[in-house]
């Protein structure tokens, strides 16, 4: 929690060191900047007696105060039940047969000695799966150098590329192999995703690799990727949040990781405390949206429209 | 320090695009979207590291006489192609990079897309076969819904429509919606694990 706290304090005082202090509410400090640039508009003189505090340029967007509100809820709940976890506090976590079963693909892959095949998805990292897709990578990566599988990893942003060689190198070094890494499978195919997709394609049909993990975001190109790995055989393991790829997945895949069982996946292996904890977290804040909906619900059936509108992102 | 400066540049920056979210002021915005410029140049320099890692990769191939070697040689010929031709003659309409993106890699890339509808037929076979009670159930609102999108099934029923859209928009949307909120808050809350280094390992080593 330290270093958390550091890491706040630090951000606090660079963006405040930054931006200076916040006016208040109107934001029309005599001498901000803002207030300059209003003065000197060629309507001012018409508009100064009746212009109202709200012209100005302003601080905090009151139309998104609802989902701010919420989101400081949120973190509230993650910081806290993060805090309980770090107490000792027992924090129990469901089974996901889908993440249990990554150890014993990664083991199937191992007897039949081929290898796994990992594609992160066809995001960039500005894609939040995309970064998760490479922490769940870097606990792939433990489990096979364990068992010194090959790893293939097929990658379609460049930008994805020194990440994924950097956290698979990382996943064998923690493993105590750091020989066995092979940047040379690390590959990098193409931007474009129907490319990557037949290069993908074709990795699966040349080399079969017996298990494939398909953790990230993906589009249209799922169901291809998907059903050509059910054609070679492999035990097949997906994981996404783009809820509109999940039934391909669901249908062509052994086990499919659905919305937030993805973003479980190192809390789950891990069993980390700290990580636990923030499942917690959104787990407690499910419960509050879905006593949110219920109010609602019932509010809206008696004609009382203030809290749905309050909740309505403009 | 290998680690902390990047955790100390993700928490100060990531705090500040959360925050840029609620602030409309203009000091505030304009630094966001001078941050999102240079994450688009940070981007552009990462495809030399792509081009890097291909032509690393594919020449060792062709140099070892690796498995599949030949199939390496079309690869870095293309690359080298578009990329001279590119540079050479320009990227805009109607030069000789653009022609090869309209008339070469455009239909191939509508091939692969085009075998969705095939493998689509092939993974509906296997979703649709009933062998349990909850795969009837699929099965059956599968063809309402099918039938109910189409005229013939109109003509069939004058109902059919109307019970597709009610499937569609009230258990369909249900569930959905359910998955949408809890990846959502998954997304979330993994952002907020990024910001404060609890979550590390896409950093790599030390």
């Amino acid at each position: 929690m330290n270093r958390v706290r550091f890491l706040f304090i630090i951000a606090a005082i660079l963006l405040f060191a930054g931006f200076g202090p916040i006016p208040c509410v109107s934001g029309a400090e005599p001498d901000s900047p803002s207030e300059v640039t209003l003065a000197d508009t060629p309507h001012e003189e018409e508009t100064s007696t009746a212009a109202p505090a709200s012209q100005a340029p302003r601080w905090i967007d009151p139309d998104r105060i609802n989902l701010m509100v919420i989101l400081g809820l949120f973190f509230f709940l993650v910081l806290l039940f993060i805090r309980k976890a770090v107490k000792g506090s027992p924090l129990y976590v469901r089974r996901i047969s889908g993440l249990g079963a990554i150890e014993e693909a990664i083991g199937r892959a191992t007897e039949m000695g081929k290898a796994v095949l990992y594609v992160p998805g066809i995001d960039d990292v500005n894609n939040i799966q995309t970064i998760y897709s490479m922490v769940i990578l870097g606990s792939v990566a433990k489990i096979v150098a364990k068992y010194e599988t090959p790893l293939i990893v097929p990658v379609c942003k460049a930008f994805v590329v020194p990440l994924a060689e950097e956290t698979v190198k990382q996943g064998y070094l923690d493993a105590g192999h750091p020989d066995a890494y092979n940047p040379d499978n690390i590959r990098y195919l193409s931007d474009e995703q129907f490319a990557f997709t037949a290069g993908v394609d074709g990795i699966m049909l040349r080399e079969k690799p017996a298990a494939n993990l398909f953790l990230g975001s993906f589009f249209a190109e799922s169901l291809i990727l998907a059903e050509t790995g059910f054609s070679t055989g492999a035990i097949q393991i997906a994981g996404t949040a783009n809820i509109h790829q999940l039934p391909f997945f669901v249908v062509a895949c052994d086990y499919t990781l659905i919305g937030e069982e993805f973003f479980a996946a190192t809390a789950y292996l891990s069993d980390e405390p700290k990580l636990v904890g923030t499942l917690k977290g959104s787990d407690w804040m499910k419960v509050f949206l879905i006593a949110a909906l219920i109010v609602g619900v019932i509010l809206e059936t008696f004609g009382v429209t203030a809290f749905t509108e309050w909740l309505t992102v403009q | 320090m290998k680690r902390e400066v990047p955790l100390i540049i993700t928490a100060v920056f990531g705090s500040f695009m959360v925050i840029e979210y609620f602030v409309p002021h203009p000091t505030v915005t304009s630094f966001g979207e001078m941050l999102q410029q240079w994450a688009i140049i940070v981007v552009a320099f990462a495809y030399v590291l792509g081009v890097a890692n291909i032509v690393r990769i594919n020449g060792e191939k062709i140099s070892r006489r690796s498995k599949d070697w030949p199939y390496a040689f079309p690869l870095l010929a293309g690359l080298a192609f578009m990329l001279t031709v590119g540079v050479v003659f320009g990227v805009g309409n109607g030069t000789l990079f653009n022609d090869f993106y309209l008339y070469a890699y455009a239909p191939m890339s509508g091939t692969m897309f085009s075998l969705l509808a095939f493998f689509i037929a092939s993974a509906a076979f296997r979703a649709f076969r009933i062998r349990t009670v909850e795969a009837g159930l699929l099965a059956v609102a599968a063809i309402i819904v099918m039938l109910g999108r189409v005229p013939v099934g109109a003509e069939m029923w004058d109902k059919l429509p109307v019970i597709s859209d009610w499937i569609m928009n009230a258990p369909q949307m249900a569930a959905k919606r359910a998955i949408l909120i809890g990846a959502a808050l998954g997304a979330i809350s993994t952002g907020l694990k990024v910001i404060l280094g609890i979550e590390r390992n896409y950093l790599g080593g030390d």
